[in-house]
């Protein structure tokens, strides 16, 4: 299947970056031309919106309604705060993704266009790029990347004479998958532990040092310039159902050619699996997490799954990253539960007491699973915990999310895993249970 | 004990780039990490002085970031992937020839202070997996014969 490249149509075989000449003898900064002298600074967001644009990170939220939310200062100027921000989301660290480094690595004037115009949209001033620490070539890359686009006067006060003023900075992360949740993020920017907000209030109302803030993804805003180049019939057309334009996808894990390919919204899911390569050594699939480690499994009654946002939440999942991670028929499926929920455990903020006490008995139960020590009960057990710690009854979507595939796990994988209880095991008392079972 | 100019100054160029200045409570850590390979207690202090926040709130900040070192480490930090899509691709037999042919477990130093061994989140190699990082540089595709040959490149 041939890829449709938008996104990704700058991005060269070796990954080497695209810097400042090549961007623009490419057509790069052209849509921001376009945004400042066509558009009025509330007329951008409508666009976005009208392109059916949703939320690359995982969440899929429509992105112009977003912009949408954000308070407006033009017809009461004496009103404005002192600043208004825009933050893009580069903690890329959901278990299995990988999409975002490639575009910020390869093409990193894309995000910065794409940032000085949602900044625009959004009546921001100052913009942070929030990085995660562990990807320093991202870092030096995009700092060249600013620098440039300063000198040509694509930041700083009164950009191409449109009297629009914007600072761009980066932020480097010290860690921590909860960072990526966005209130966590904004904590994590003004320098405090990364503890999830409670909302409301919206980052649109109170975000950013109590200013009003917009968080988006880094491929949710590489899209933006492209929309405003094309328009937005264009970008509803590059899509194969409701949701509008291409989006990256991934394959690792038991793939045979694991990798990133940029296809249609819509794409089939068995369609994207053949791409890369299908399973590796002749083997079955088992199944895979469509988008990333905190989305359910789908297995191989869902390869006619459309790979959209809608489509991949009607076979019981979601879209999430679109960077699938794929198992093979030999992979017994409580490793990859384990290693799933020590992931969610270990990342909890211990913040909220389900999320911090109940994530960490869940990979106790399923190491116990593992190893022989299951007890009569264990799988009820994790069915309560599936409750528990689900959708409403924490403070933020960590738990929720380590419980995806956990309740996809026990609905597909069943048979597998209560057959690891031992036919002799025997209900432990409490105390003797923690002494078989340390963590 | 006091900072050294350079940090410093380092930590004020950060503060200037928030509209808070306690907003480079984790730059300063950071800066720091880079001078001194860790973060010690006194520096720390000295740190939050700079910043104008209290030692206790650095180190609330310091105990939770997992790239802030609050003890010495090796002159190369290895930092082994242990999420899934590396557990799919052999993270298990990377991570025990790792262990036995440094000598260490999880958290440990060798003892010439040459390396330090961590587990760390996904590193978004996942196409490459399976991945670590030693320093700055990724590695990926790990077999035991590729892990002995690139540690050969770290003195």
């Amino acid at each position: 299947m041939e890829e449709t490249k938008v996104l990704t149509q700058r991005i060269r075989p070796d990954r080497s970056p695209v810097f400042i000449d090549d961007y623009m003898a490419e057509g790069g900064y052209e849509a921001l031309k376009t945004a400042l002298s066509d558009f009025g600074p509330t007329e951008v967001g409508p666009l976005i919106k009208e392109a059916g644009l949703r939320g690359r990170g995982g969440a899929g939220f429509p992105t112009g309604v977003k912009w949408s939310f954000m308070p407006r200062f033009e017809e009461r100027p004496d009103e404005r705060p002192a600043h208004v921000y825009l933050v893009v989301n580069a903690d890329e660290m959901e278990p299995g993704t990988f999409k975002d480094r490639m575009i910020m690595e390869g093409d990193p004037h894309q995000l910065i266009e794409g940032m000085i115009i949602a900044a625009y949209a959004i009546g921001a001033d100052i913009a942070y790029v929030f990085i995660r620490g562990e990807y320093v070539e991202c870092q030096r890359r995009l700092q060249r990347a600013i620098d440039e686009a300063h000198e040509k006067g694509f930041l700083g006060k009164d950009i191409l004479g449109s009297g629009f003023n914007l600072q761009l900075y980066l932020h480097m992360s010290a860690g921590r998958y909860i960072c990526g949740e966005e209130s966590a993020l904004l904590s994590a920017l003004e320098g405090r532990r990364a503890v999830p907000r409670h909302k409301p209030p919206f980052p649109a109302a109170s975000g950013l040092f109590g200013q009003p803030t917009t968080v988006n993804n880094v491929e949710t805003i590489c899209n933006v310039p492209h929309i405003v180049k094309n328009g937005a019939e264009w970008y509803k057309g590059l899509g194969l159902n409701k949701d509008g334009g291409t989006k990256l996808f991934g394959a690792s894990g038991h793939v045979a050619k694991p990798g990133l390919a940029e296809f249609p919204l819509g794409v089939k899911l068995g369609d994207v699996l053949e791409h890369f390569g299908g399973i590796r050594h002749g083997r079955q699939l088992k199944g895979l997490l469509p988008g990333g480690g905190s989305t359910p499994f789908l297995t191989p009654e869902h390869l006619d799954t459309p790979m959209d946002y809608d489509g991949v939440g009607a076979a019981g999942s979601r879209l999430g990253t679109a960077t699938m991670i794929v198992f093979d028929d030999q992979t017994p499926i409580v490793g990859v539960l384990k290693n799933l929920e020590h992931f969610y455990a270990q990342e909890s903020c211990g913040w909220c007491t389900p999320c911090r006490d109940g994530l960490p008995w869940v990979e106790k139960m399923l190491i116990g699973l593992e190893e022989g020590r299951g007890q009569p009960g264990d799988i009820e057990l994790l069915d309560l915990h599936v409750k528990l710690l689900g959708p409403g009854k924490t403070f933020c979507a960590h738990a929720p999310g380590a419980m995806g595939p956990l309740e996809a796990g026990l609905k597909y994988y069943r048979e597998e895993l209560a057959a690891l209880i031992p036919d002799d095991a025997k209900t432990l008392s409490l105390t003797e249970s923690a002494n078989a079972n340390p963590l | 004990m006091e900072l050294s100019q350079g940090e410093i100054e380092a930590i004020q160029h950060e503060m200037s780039l928030y509209e808070d200045s306690g907003a480079a409570t984790i730059e300063a850590l950071k800066v720091v990490q880079e001078h001194r390979g860790w973060v010690s207690d006194e520096a720390m202090a000295a740190a939050a002085k700079v910043v104008g926040v209290t030692p206790t709130q650095m180190e609330a900040v310091a105990t939770f970031y997992n790239l802030i070192f609050r003890q010495p480490v090796g002159r190369h930090v290895i930092m082994l992937c242990d999420s899934i899509s590396c557990y799919l691709t052999g993270y298990e037999e990377a991570r025990d020839h790792l262990k036995s042919s440094l000598g260490i477990d999880f958290g440990g130093t060798t003892e010439d202070g040459r390396f330090t061994l961590l587990p760390i989140c996904c590193l978004g190699n996942c196409d490459r997996g399976p991945a670590m990082r030693v320093g700055e540089d990724y590695h990926g595709d790990l077999t035991p014969e590729r892990i002995d040959a690139i540690l050969t490149e770290y003195k």
